[in-house]
């Protein structure tokens, strides 16, 4: 099966903080179920580009052109390092315009929600966080949220492209459009345009309000949901809490040009860095979605199936699951299941 | 300051005596009766002719009417001084002049209890000038686990304050150029000095120890930035309370998993919004958690989730619960504190039994068998009511 061979190259962020040591776990569980993936390191820690514009380091750039799929760990935003946020820089190089987040329950990991299974995808270019903002007279300020019809058709495309590619059944639009009529209305009507040439999942519509309050009362009604970037950013880290919280939750940025980053999204928690206390599940399972994004579904599942065992059994989970144990025996135990899998 | 004490000593009193009955309960009607003779310092009381109060009553869409009509039952029984007058709105038509007619309405009167509009687009703007023109700046929701009641998340007692008139909802918006469309978001400093203010107030009257503000000033740092400053400024007037603050997204996921650890949050327009929502949820529905909407002058008493309830209008399997809260809330603030904690009480002492359990809390019960039940408990307690 030469496809299924292949070696395909993926650039690595491993991060600060406790990114290299989850990375290092990740790629040891990679290599224990031989998937095809060779691994690029780089670094992205910002530079000043000629024309003194903050950019990254261009080899990073020219990795991630070339292979088109890139997994990162946490990356720390210093406060006064003049440079802007390297997840924003990332973003801006790469157009990364749809965050997805699949947030299913984990058995083994109990958190008072059961049973979820839903995915939110956040427009993440425009919105709210267009960083548009003035002091009108002193005391006064406005922020400007920007929707543009190309950046909601965009995103309503990727949503129904990924129900469709993932067997999901329906995909909600979350919005404020009887506050927010214009911008909120445009986004909804690009929704509903797109929703027709995708007759075979089904459409609704719901309040960003009737979808909080219905979420934390039984989140087992919602499917796929597709939003702007300050009401993703609220439901997708709400939906985390759901099933446990950043540490165990994947991510995916996609962007223009075929580009896809995947991400773990808690932080670089510097107080245990390099002492092998670390969760690389989050990591882990943004890895797994990564290789189901590639086509590479046998092995996510093998990957996965062994992670959630794990967890499952109970018997060497990292302490912010509730155990004792090392980061490393966590991923020994995982490279062990993937061993019997095989 | 004599009239605070003699209510903490009256309320000592009454205590052991109700104590045996009611449990978990009186531990709200004791906060509750405190705490309200001292917002007096807030908003004067409104006029009262010949000892009775008059009130507008505007109906609403979906499940209001039936559910204030319920209300007008229990204040019909249980005798308290309280007229209504009504207003309707009708979602229907396109003019303004039927939201001009219950603002004036209100300002006549002072106080309101309200019903949900249906969101129609129309509509919506209109009653959003209900909110600015009545400077009704404070919106108010206290989110408490109620006993009797079963949810995932136990002993959760929040206070959100939510800025109710500018924000994100300030409605101005135009399209550039076509196909680009910007919406501004206002945050102005008098706006956010004066919700700030009213929230450390009421955590002082309430006996809160803390005040937690919910922002995104790491992204919005101009706007959110503003709103945070404003609530440090006040925070250091107010020693003895804590502050403190988060940024919104954390705070939601905080909230599904640990939203004990909350007490009092204050917060600008559509956070307020969605964090309302999001507690409305944990403590077990929209039918439960009663909203007040304050200004300076004037009050409007609502369900807090703003839910017109479409589905289930009119089939009598609607929760009268918040709506009946909402109502007890407004009895407060007319001083009818009495009425206000028996009709509370029984309430409660409702909400115990299982059984009765409307549909939205997983139970069969129906709204009417609900208000009897209550009726039947506030007539037990002795109080003077009506033949009905």
């Amino acid at each position: 099966n030469r496809f299924q061979l292949e070696m395909q190259t993926v650039t690595l962020i491993p991060g600060d903080g406790i990114g290299p040591e989850i990375s290092s776990a990740v790629m040891k569980i990679f290599e224990t179920a031989k998937a095809p993936i060779r691994w690029e390191e780089r670094n992205v820690t910002a530079i000043k580009g000629p024309g003194g514009r903050w950019m990254i380091p261009p080899d990073a750039k020219e990795s991630m052109d070339k292979s088109k799929i890139g997994l990162k760990g946490p990356l720390k935003t210093p406060i006064a390092a003049g440079h802007p946020s390297m997840n924003l820089l990332l973003r801006k190089t790469f157009d990364l315009y749809a965050n997805v987040r699949p947030c299913i329950s984990i058995e083994g990991y109990k958190t008072p929600y059961t049973d979820v299974n839903l995915v939110t995808i956040r427009e993440n270019t425009e919105g709210e966080y267009s960083g548009i903002e003035h002091v009108i007279v002193d005391g006064v300020v406005q922020s400007i949220k920007l929707i543009t019809e190309d950046a909601s058709r965009r995103i309503a495309e990727y949503a129904f492209e990924y129900a469709r590619n993932n067997q999901r059944n329906s995909v909600t639009a979350v919005h404020k459009a009887n506050i927010m009529r214009m911008s909120d209305g445009l986004f909804l009507r690009k929704c509903r345009e797109v929703a027709e040439n995708y007759k075979d999942i089904k459409f609704t519509e719901m309040y960003l309000d009737t979808v909080c309050l219905n979420m934390v009362q039984d989140p087992t009604q919602f499917d796929v949901l597709v939003m702007p970037n300050l009401y993703g950013d609220i439901l997708s880290d709400l939906c985390a809490g759901l099933i446990g919280g950043l540490g165990v939750t994947p991510s995916g940025n996609i962007g223009a040009n075929g580009v896809a980053i995947f991400e773990s999204v808690h932080g670089t928690a510097p107080d245990i860095a390099g002492l092998d206390l670390a969760n690389p599940t989050a990591l882990l399972l943004s890895a797994v979605m990564m290789l189901r994004h590639m086509g590479l579904h046998d092995y996510g599942n093998k990957i996965q199936t062994a992670c959630f065992d794990t967890i499952r059994d109970k018997k060497v989970l990292t302490k912010d699951l509730g155990g004792n144990s090392k980061c490393s025996e966590f991923t020994a135990d995982i490279c062990r299941r993937i061993q019997d899998l095989d | 300051m004599a009239a605070h004490s003699a209510v903490l000593s009256m309320s000592k009193i009454i205590k052991p005596f109700w104590g045996g009955h009611l449990g978990n309960t009186v531990k709200v009607f004791g906060t509750t009766l405190t705490s309200h003779r001292n917002k007096s310092s807030l908003t004067p009381p409104p006029a009262k002719y010949g000892g009775r109060h008059t009130v507008t009553l505007i109906p609403g869409d979906g499940i209001g009417p039936e559910l204030l009509n319920h209300v007008r039952e229990v204040f019909r029984f249980s005798c308290v001084p309280v007229d209504f007058e009504v207003v309707h709105v009708n979602s229907a038509v396109e003019t303004e002049d039927d939201i001009n007619n219950a603002i004036t309405a209100i300002r006549r009167n002072g106080v309101a209890l309200k019903g949900e509009q249906n969101a129609y687009f129309q509509q919506s703007t209109a009653v959003r000038s209900m909110y600015t023109s009545l400077d009704l700046y404070a919106n108010v929701m206290h989110c408490q686990s109620l006993p009797g009641v079963q949810t995932r998340h136990k002993n959760i007692d929040i206070m959100i304050i939510r800025e109710n008139t500018e924000g994100e909802y300030s409605s101005l918006e135009h399209e550039s150029v076509s196909g680009v469309v910007e919406s501004l978001k206002i945050i102005t400093r008098n706006n956010s000095l004066r919700i700030a203010d009213y929230a450390f107030k009421l955590a002082r009257e309430k006996g809160r120890r803390r005040v937690t503000a919910v922002h995104k000033a790491n992204i919005m740092k101009l706007g959110d930035g503003l709103f945070l400053q404003c609530c440090r400024e006040v925070a250091s007037g107010y020693p003895d309370i804590t502050f403190d603050s988060m940024i919104v997204d954390n705070t939601t996921m905080q909230l599904v998993s640990k939203p004990q650890q909350f007490d009092v949050m204050v917060m600008p327009n559509l956070y307020g919004n969605v964090v309302s929502n999001v507690c409305a949820g944990l403590v077990g529905g929209p039918g439960l958690v009663p909203g007040a909407n304050y200004g300076h002058v004037y009050a409007v008493f609502e369900t807090a989730t703003r839910n017109t309830g479409k589905s289930i209008a009119n089939r009598n399997i609607a929760n009268p619960t918040a709506m009946l809260l909402a109502s007890c809330m407004m009895l407060d603030h007319l001083k009818l504190y009495d009425h206000a904690s028996s009709i509370r009480n029984a309430i409660l002492n409702t909400m115990n039994e299982t059984r009765l359990h409307t549909a939205d809390i997983g139970g069969q019960g129906t709204t009417s068998e609900v208000v009897q039940t209550i009726m039947r408990f506030i007539q037990s307690k002795g109080q003077l009511t009506s033949e009905y």
